[in-house]
């Protein structure tokens, strides 16, 4: 059974990577990467601290260029598009940092309606209200929409973050770190949510996490990312059935200790 | 010292770059209208309390420090004209620009650098806006329309701050000083103002963004983009009074 309780469509990748290397000055990150995203799957990206797991998805999204290799996403090359192609396709990509990156000087209700005004100029006011109440309400913070992201608690932010990446309706969303410094609760609040976006907006999902509850709970498929490269790739069970010393501290410290 | 010298040359091509790209978005559609107004109230009308006071203050202590060296030859008669000139040609924008980058040109550097450290320039850049147009474009056009504006602003000021001195000591009335006052300045010493303004508004603006804009390394990188967008922007206004009064002076002769 899926985790996110979608359909995965085996026949259409919406992202394919191909032997992506990227290198920070003598810091190589990624060491010829391939990965492959399956229409309305869950792909988890599970990693150390530092080895390159935001990278990726920034490469992905175009923040970031690539040292080598080739990068599609649905079915366009992402090093090879202008800054206005890139700007298009960057509408059918979420992505949720791990900060939240709301702005600071603006309202719940501005943040989301930033992206809104910016490129869907033809909607009306009304419109654009109904779009933002609908997200929020998604997300289950209604109440919040005129508070500033500094009233907010880390899992609100979290939230609205997500709403925000919502409101453009795109076909893949990208998380990164979803429920780092959370607390538990709030933690199983955001995989259900992470499920419920996959379900309700019929969205393809990476998602980058060191934590394996959230792993465990949101992922269709699971990759491991171990010295630049990925080693391991498989349902949660199969990656941790091993006796590389790499990967079972991971599981250790996470179910044991 | 050959990586120093690189580091250096590596600066100084991000910068030209980072130039001619605002002049190349300044121009292209979509406009930030909303943005850039709400930009002018933030450099201009927040910083009127600051520039009222220091004009005021400059006026009368130019006033009071000018009329010994003119009581010598008898010449304090000549007080309006010269403050005029003074406040008018040099005084007026650079004072403006001063304070404006260091309040305003730290503000920027701090702003755009915090929002840099906490990923808010990238999520504008994957939700399908152009953050240099909405952050740079905007700002960088609103100091260089609000410091002109605020340089009048602060002559205003200066003059009237001039004139309480020298109606106190020489009991010039309000219609005498003004008629030499208006009576010394001429045309080119307007444009001057206004030349030096903008170049100075411009200068504020590109280098506080460009600091803020490229701010790395955490919480540091945001306090050092601000104290380098003042130090730096300050030191090329120097460079630049300097290049414009010369300037000036050519077309006068």
């Amino acid at each position: 059974m899926l985790k996110s309780g979608g359909h995965i469509d085996r026949d259409t990748e919406v992202i394919t990577v191909q032997n992506v290397s990227k290198s920070f000055g003598d810091l190589h990150v990624l060491r010829g990467v391939d990965l492959h995203l399956f229409k309305g799957e869950n792909l988890v990206v599970l990693g150390r601290s530092g080895t390159g797991k935001s990278v990726l998805i920034k490469l992905i999204s175009g923040l970031l260029k690539p040292d080598s290799g080739t990068i599609e996403v649905l079915g366009k090359h992402v090093d090879e598009l202008s800054e206005k192609e890139l700007q298009q396709l960057r509408l059918k990509i979420g992505f949720s940092f791990q900060n939240s990156a709301l702005y600071d000087s603006m309202t719940v209700r501005e943040n989301l309606e930033f992206p809104l005004v910016r490129n869907k100029r033809h909607l009306s006011r009304g419109e654009i209200n109904h779009e933002v109440e609908d997200v929020l309400d998604a997300v289950g913070l209604l109440p919040t929409i005129n508070q500033m992201p500094s009233e907010l608690s880390g899992g609100q932010r979290k939230r609205i973050g997500i709403a925000r990446t919502l409101i453009l309706r795109p076909e893949i969303m990208l998380y990164d770190e979803p429920t780092a410094g959370l607390d538990p609760i709030t933690c199983i609040e955001i995989n259900g949510l992470i499920n419920e976006v996959q379900e309700k907006y019929k969205t393809s999902s990476i998602i980058i996490t060191h934590d394996l509850a959230c792993a465990k709970s949101v992922g269709d498929r699971i990759v491991m990312l171990l010295d630049g490269k990925f080693e391991r790739e498989g349902e949660f069970d199969q990656i941790f059935d091993t006796d590389d010393e790499r990967v079972k501290p991971f599981y250790d410290y996470n179910f044991i200790t | 010292m050959i990586k120093k010298i690189q580091r250096i040359l590596i600066e100084l091509a991000n910068i030209h770059r980072f130039v001619m790209r605002f002049y190349r978005e300044v121009f292209m559609p979509p406009y930030e209208f909303k943005e850039i107004i709400r930009q002018c109230y933030e450099v201009g009308w927040k910083s009127l309390p600051l520039i009222s006071l220091t004009g005021f203050i400059t006026g009368v202590v130019f006033t009071n420090q000018s009329r010994p060296s003119l009581a010598e030859f008898g010449a304090t008669s000549w007080l309006p004209a010269l403050i005029s000139i003074a406040i008018i040609r040099a005084l007026a924008p650079l004072v403006t620009a001063l304070i404006a980058s260091g309040k305003v040109g730290s503000q920027i550097g701090a702003e755009l650098g915090s929002m840099r450290v906490t990923e808010q320039i990238d999520a504008m850049e994957v939700s399908g806006t152009n953050p240099f147009k909405f952050l740079v474009v905007s700002r960088v056009l609103a100091t260089t329309i609000t410091i002109p504006i605020l340089s009048f602003y602060t002559a205003g000021v200066g003059l009237i701050g001039a004139f309480l001195s020298v109606n106190q000591r020489e009991n010039t009335s309000f219609t005498v000083y003004f008629d030499q006052v208006f009576e010394a300045v001429t045309y080119l010493d307007i444009f001057s103002l206004v030349l030096k303004a903008v170049v100075f508004g411009f200068t504020i603006g590109i280098v506080g963004c460009y600091q803020g804009y490229h701010s790395s390394k955490g919480t540091e990188g945001v306090g050092r983009a601000a104290n380098w967008a003042v130090v730096m922007s300050m030191f090329l206004i120097f460079i630049e009074e300097i290049l414009i009064v010369q300037i000036i002076q050519a077309m006068r002769a």
